[in-house]
Formats: C-alpha cells, sequence, structure tokens
C-alpha cells in the first residue's frame, strides 16, 4: 500500500491516533470525552518525570525489572545454527509481559481520579496482572472473561479471586476474548464517571496502542542494552508471538528504525489457514473497524467478525493492533503463522533442552525460531521475547498429548 | 437537505403540535419474512420514524436485548444486501415513512462506503446513526453521506459536555439523537427532570429536532419524554415484543408482527397525549 518509505517507523501514531490507514477511535459518543482526557493525561505522564520514577521504581521492585537476557546455549545447539537468546519476560511477577503494562495504567488511572477498575481477559494472564496491580493499589476491580475461557483456564479464574477481582463470565456471543471486550466496553460506557478500563492489548481506540505499546516497550529498551553487552552488537533477528500483540511491539519497537535488523511476528495459525479453525488475524483477515481501531480482523464477506481458534487461549482474538496492521503495510515486520501442532513441539522442546516451560503463546515465536536458525550462520543472532510461563497451559498440553492430569 | 423525508416529518408534526415516535426494530430480526411484515405494520401503527437495526456480530453499545436480536436476525442469513432489499421492498408500499439505517460501521466498511451510500440512497434511505463513527471520523462516512443526500444523525450522550456539542452538532443533520442515559440500549429508564434540561440546553446549540432514546418502554414514559422532547426513540422493548412472540423453536410466528404493531399503537398513544398536554 505505502511505496514511499517512511523517515521513521516509530513516528506514529498521528495526533488522530492512525498509523497509515489503521488505529483511530471507533467508538460510542459516550466514551470519546473520556478517551480524549485519557490521551491528555497520558501525554501529561509521558512528561513527567516523577511519574516516569515512580514506574521505573515499580518495575525494579515490584516486578522484577529487567529480565534477564539468557542466551539458549542448550537449544543453540540443538538447532545447529543463529545464537538464540531469550528475553525472559516470563519471570516478571505475575508471569508475562502483562504487568508492565498494568502498573503504567494503574499509575495513569490514579492520576485521572478514578476509583474502579475493569479489564478483559482471554487466557487471564491479562486479568491476573489487573488484578494484582488493583490489589497493590486498593482499588476494586471487576475482570470480564469469556464463559469458554472461564472453564479452560480455571487456575487463573482462582488467581484473580484470591486477589480480589470479581470474575464476570461472559456468555454473550461464543464467549470468549472478543465477547469479553464487548462487555468490558459495555460496563465501561455505563460507569463512565469513576472507572478506568486497563486494556490488556496494544489495540483499542487511541490513545490505548501508543500508550501499551510505550509501556511494553521497556522489553525491547533492555534488550538493547543487555545485548550490546553481551555481544557488543544489535540481534541479525527479533521474533515474538503476536495475538493482540502487545509484547510483541514492546519488543520490535525499539528496533523498528535498525533496517539491518529483521523482524518476524508470529501468529496463530491453529490447525490451517485453510479452514476458519485459527486466529492469523493478519496472514488471513482484512481491514475493518472493531473495538475502537481499524485493523487486520478475521471477518467474513458480511463485516461481521468471526471466533478464532487457538490452542493458546492468549493468542484467540479475531483482531491484532493497529501498528502491526500497519508494519506489515508497510512491509517492516514480517507476519507468519504457526500451527497448534507446531508450537506443541516447541513447548516439549524448550522443556527438555532448556529446563524451561514457556507459555503456549511464545512457543509459537519459539517454533518460528526453529524453523529459521538452523538456516542462520553461527555468528548470526535472533532474540525471541519468552513473554509467558507455561504453568497455566499445562493442562492443556496435557489434554493435547493425551496425557491425564 | 433538498427533499428530504425526515425533515418533512418533522415539519408536519410540528403543526400538529405533538412529538414523533420513533421505532426501532432489527433488519432480519426473527427472520427476513417476518421481519419485513413487521416495518410493513409500523407506520399504521403509529410510527412516524422508523429506525432499522444493521445487524452486527459485535454491537459494543448494546444491551442483551438488541444483542440478542442480532444474532436472530445473522442466524436467519440477514446481511447489508436483505436489509437494503427490504427497505426497497417497504418503499413500494410507503414513500412517506421516514427510515433511518443505525448499527456499527464495519458492515457498511466492508459492503464499500460509496458502493452503500449508492445504494442506500437508491433504496430510500434517509439517514444513518452509526454508532462507533464520532465526529473525530466525520471525513470518512459522514460528509460522504451528506453528499449523497442521506442525514447522518449524531448521537448526544450525558458526558457530551458544553464545551464539545457543538463539535457534535456540527455536521449532523436530520435531527439530533439524545442518548438519555450513559449505558446500553435497554438499560434503565432515564430521569425526565435531568432529560428535560439536556434537552434544553442542546436545543440552545440547534435548530435541530431533539430525538430522546434508551430506556422508554411503555406509553407512559413516551408521553413524559414527549412533553420535552421532538422525538421519542423506542428499541428494545419492541425487540423484547419480538422475542416474547417467537414460536417454541424459536422462529417467527403469526403473532410476531401483530405483537410490535400493538405495542407501537400504546406508544403511539402515549406522544399523542404528549400532544393534547402540550397544545393545553
Amino acid at each position: 500500500m505505502s511505496t514511499v518509505e517512511p523517515n521513521s517507523f516509530r513516528a506514529g501514531p498521528d495526533p488522530e491516533g492512525h498509523f497509515g490507514i489503521f488505529g483511530g477511535r471507533y467508538v460510542a459518543e459516550t466514551l470519546m470525552p473520556l478517551i480524549l482526557d485519557l490521551e491528555k493525561a497520558y501525554y501529561e505522564a509521558k512528561e513527567d518525570p516523577e511519574f516516569k520514577a515512580e514506574l521505573e521504581h515499580l518495575n525494579t521492585h515490584y516486578s522484577g525489572r529487567p529480565s534477564p537476557l539468557y542466551f539458549a546455549e542448550g537449544l543453540t545447539k540443538h538447532l545447529g545454527g543463529a545464537k538464540i537468546y531469550f528475553k525472559r519476560d516470563e519471570l516478571n511477577h505475575t508471569g508475562s509481559h502483562k504487568i508492565n503494562n498494568c502498573l503504567g495504567q494503574i499509575l495513569l488511572a490514579r492520576k485521572m481520579g478514578k476509583t474502579r477498575i475493569i479489564a478483559e481477559t482471554g487466557a487471564g494472564q491479562h486479568g491476573v496482572a489487573t488484578a494484582t496491580v488493583a490489589a497493590k493499589f486498593g482499588y476494586p476491580c471487576v475482570v470480564y472473561m469469556g464463559e469458554t475461557d472461564v472453564e479452560r483456564q480455571s487456575p487463573n479464574v482462582f488467581r484473580m479471586k484470591l486477589l480480589g477481582a470479581e470474575i464476570v463470565p461472559v456468555t454473550s456471543g461464543a464467549g470468549t476474548l472478543k465477547d469479553a471486550m464487548n462487555e468490558a466496553l459495555r460496563d465501561w460506557v455505563t460507569n463512565v464517571e469513576d472507572t478506568y478500563y486497563i486494556i490488556g492489548t496494544a489495540a483499542g481506540p487511541h490513545p490505548y496502542p501508543e500508550l501499551v505499546r510505550d509501556f511494553q516497550s521497556v522489553i525491547g529498551n533492555e534488550v538493547r542494552g543487555q545485548i550490546m553487552e553481551a555481544e557488543g552488537r544489535l540481534p541479525d533477528m527479533l521474533i515474538a508471538a503476536v495475538g493482540g500483540g502487545s509484547n510483541a511491539i514492546g519488543l520490535f519497537h525499539p528496533f523498528l528504525d535498525e533496517k539491518d535488523i529483521q523482524i518476524v511476528g508470529v501468529e496463530a495459525g491453529g490447525h490451517g489457514l485453510d479452514g476458519d479453525e485459527h486466529c492469523a488475524s493478519i496472514s488471513a483477515g482484512k481491514p475493518g473497524v472493531l473495538h475502537g481501531n481499524r485493523t487486520f480482523l478475521l471477518q467474513d464477506d458480511d463485516g461481521q467478525i468471526l471466533e478464532g481458534h487457538s490452542i493458546s487461549a492468549g493468542l484467540d482474538y479475531p483482531g491484532i493492533g493497529p501498528e502491526h496492521s500497519w508494519l506489515k503495510e508497510a512491509g517492516r515486520v514480517d507476519y507468519v503463522p504457526i500451527m497448534d501442532t507446531e508450537a506443541l513441539e516447541a513447548f516439549q522442546l524448550l522443556c527438555k533442552v532448556e529446563g524451561i516451560i514457556p507459555a503456549l503463546e511464545p512457543s509459537h515465536a519459539l517454533a518460528e525460531v526453529m524453523k529459521r536458525a538452523p538456516k542462520m550462520g553461527k555468528d548470526q543472532i535472533i532474540v525471541m521475547n519468552l513473554c509467558g510461563r507455561g504453568d497455566k497451559d499445562v493442562f492443556t498440553v496435557g489434554k493435547a498429548l493425551g496425557f491425564e492430569l | 437537505m433538498k427533499n428530504s423525508r425526515i425533515d418533512t416529518r418533522f415539519g408536519e408534526l410540528k403543526k400538529e403540535g405533538r412529538p414523533a415516535l420513533v421505532t426501532f426494530v432489527m433488519g432480519g430480526d426473527p427472520d427476513p419474512e417476518t421481519s419485513l411484515e413487521i416495518l410493513k405494520g409500523l407506520p399504521a401503527a403509529g410510527a412516524d420514524l422508523i429506525e432499522i437495526g444493521m445487524p452486527f456480530s459485535d454491537p459494543m453499545a448494546d444491551g442483551p436485548a438488541i444483542q440478542l436480536a442480532g444474532q436472530r436476525a445473522l442466524k436467519a442469513g440477514q446481511d447489508m444486501i436483505k436489509t437494503l432489499q427490504m427497505v426497497r421492498e417497504f418503499r413500494t408500499g410507503d414513500n412517506e415513512t421516514p427510515i433511518v439505517l443505525m448499527g456499527y460501521y464495519n458492515p457498511i466498511y466492508i459492503y464499500g462506503n460509496e458502493r452503500f451510500l449508492d445504494d442506500a440512497k437508491e433504496a430510500g434511505i434517509d439517514g444513518l446513526i452509526i454508532v462507533d463513527l464520532p465526529p473525530e471520523a466525520d471525513d470518512e462516512l459522514c460528509k460522504p453521506a451528506m453528499a449523497h443526500g442521506i442525514h447522518f444523525i449524531r448521537l448526544a450522550t450525558p458526558t457530551t459536555d458544553d464545551a464539545r456539542l457543538p463539535r457534535v452538532l456540527d455536521n449532523t443533520s436530520g435531527f439530533v439523537y439524545y442518548v438519555s442515559i450513559t449505558g446500553i440500549t435497554g438499560a434503565a429508564a432515564p430521569d425526565p427532570a435531568k432529560v428535560a434540561a439536556s434537552v434544553s440546553r442542546i436545543k440552545q446549540s440547534t435548530d435541530l429536532p431533539v430525538a430522546v432514546g434508551f430506556g422508554v418502554t411503555n406509553a407512559e414514559q413516551a408521553q413524559t419524554i414527549g412533553e420535552t422532547a421532538d422525538a421519542v426513540v423506542v428499541g428494545s422493548a419492541l425487540v423484547n415484543a419480538v422475542a416474547g412472540s417467537l414460536t417454541e423453536s424459536g422462529k417467527g410466528g403469526p403473532k410476531t408482527s401483530e405483537a410490535v404493531s400493538a405495542l407501537v399503537r400504546d406508544l403511539a398513544s402515549g406522544v399523542r397525549a404528549a400532544k393534547r398536554k402540550s397544545a393545553a
């Protein structure tokens, strides 16, 4: 679509929240004034040294940042090609990168004088991270979760309850992540005065894609310093899993203008792109408008949104953050699908050769690493975001492998 | 706007001195045939303007009643082509009652904005209410719709403050739809005193008729709201009437369109009573 290469891939969004034709603010009028307030509050916070210092303090002492950049020697030997490094965001408090965004947004909520927190969640990782920061800061918290997900992610449901959150199972639609997001938006429209909505991924109406990206960019910014220290140079390739795309944009964004670095986003290919049992919005969807932004969506010829499928509940969203859609159109990032079966193989391999149980989301990224690393030279470097740990997935994996738990 | 059915209708009602009854039904609910029958029955039952919902898989601003109506319609095979065709068929028997399509942007965007506006105009559609297109996105559909002679009707809400109101009213025509609560469709009934204050606030900034909706279910409420607003919008209650009349297998039955018409007649008596009171 865009034939002229922009001067910088890091300049977006424009003042109306657009990344090329993607992004924007497609919300009901009731929410519009609030979205504008949020934008104002965020831009003030961004320039406020105290806000920044408080977030850094929380990242260090509450979440445990910086997360290590780990040279996966065993996997590197096993694959026999490029050197593989993992950004270990699965070691954060709450077990995934989701906490990075939640800490930033809870500070924004407090700054805006809001007194009630809501969130949507699919696998439950964002719900747990939201319930965690709400508990720490003393806010009541309501988490919307599709009924189907409540059943298949029961350990996370219990975690959220322990943390004091109220879980509302969503029965509308098919009862998965997109329906949970619809229901959270309905709550927000109803309780607009006192409620802050912590969106879990780099999607939704402007300024969410921008602010979530900025809070997650701590990942890529740390990688830059860490890889320079370890290798004295930047990596050749970055790989991350993409559902809504927050961990991926957090890793990618600081490196978008390093033209020599190849960047790969991995979508959930489910049972394959031939049928409709997948969640590859970019590889198999087309641009449309949902949940406040224009982006690639899985949809039918009438513009009705389809239910995605992935073995990983965290990738089970029929859309993707708008900046990813733009990076795809601009040709800066390659997006590829990985099937359920490939992710399962990768999951098992990492357990065996590195002693790390990864979440199913980064297992998709890992499967792509397994395809690419052997074809690369031994002096080349891949950094993959290991964005979540797999404790939550052992039941799912057990079931898929026919193991009685 | 030239030859506008909406402007004409509000002009007539102003002379009559009573508010309009605006009825919302979901296109294709519970099935295409019954939906057309319901539509055809509305003017005779007392509907002054008709809003037809374009079903969408993800109706983020709607409560359970309208969500379910959309799901019934989609399940019965409704799509944009059928919604437009339904209006064409209605127009063969009624060329006066204004018709406004209401819904979400994506099905229009996928149909193609220009193609949609051409087809909508030709089918006899007078206005659009697109929930997720705020004034910030006017270049996308609002301005092209005006160029096609189709009104773009904006929602004003309790969160639309005085600073923002002019922006909301800009490029709005036909009427202004005041959403009387912060919430989803079909939620709690509005507080009449607050509604009256808000309507007069909006009227200070525009000469357009102000319609009030969200939470109106019966003749008495229609009358109360109609005493301050230029139009009363009823949606969830009508959609519930459809739901309540379905056969055991969930299909439209012989009583479906009559159930809707009966409620519309009752609501119409409410807006006509509002006339008597304001005329007295």
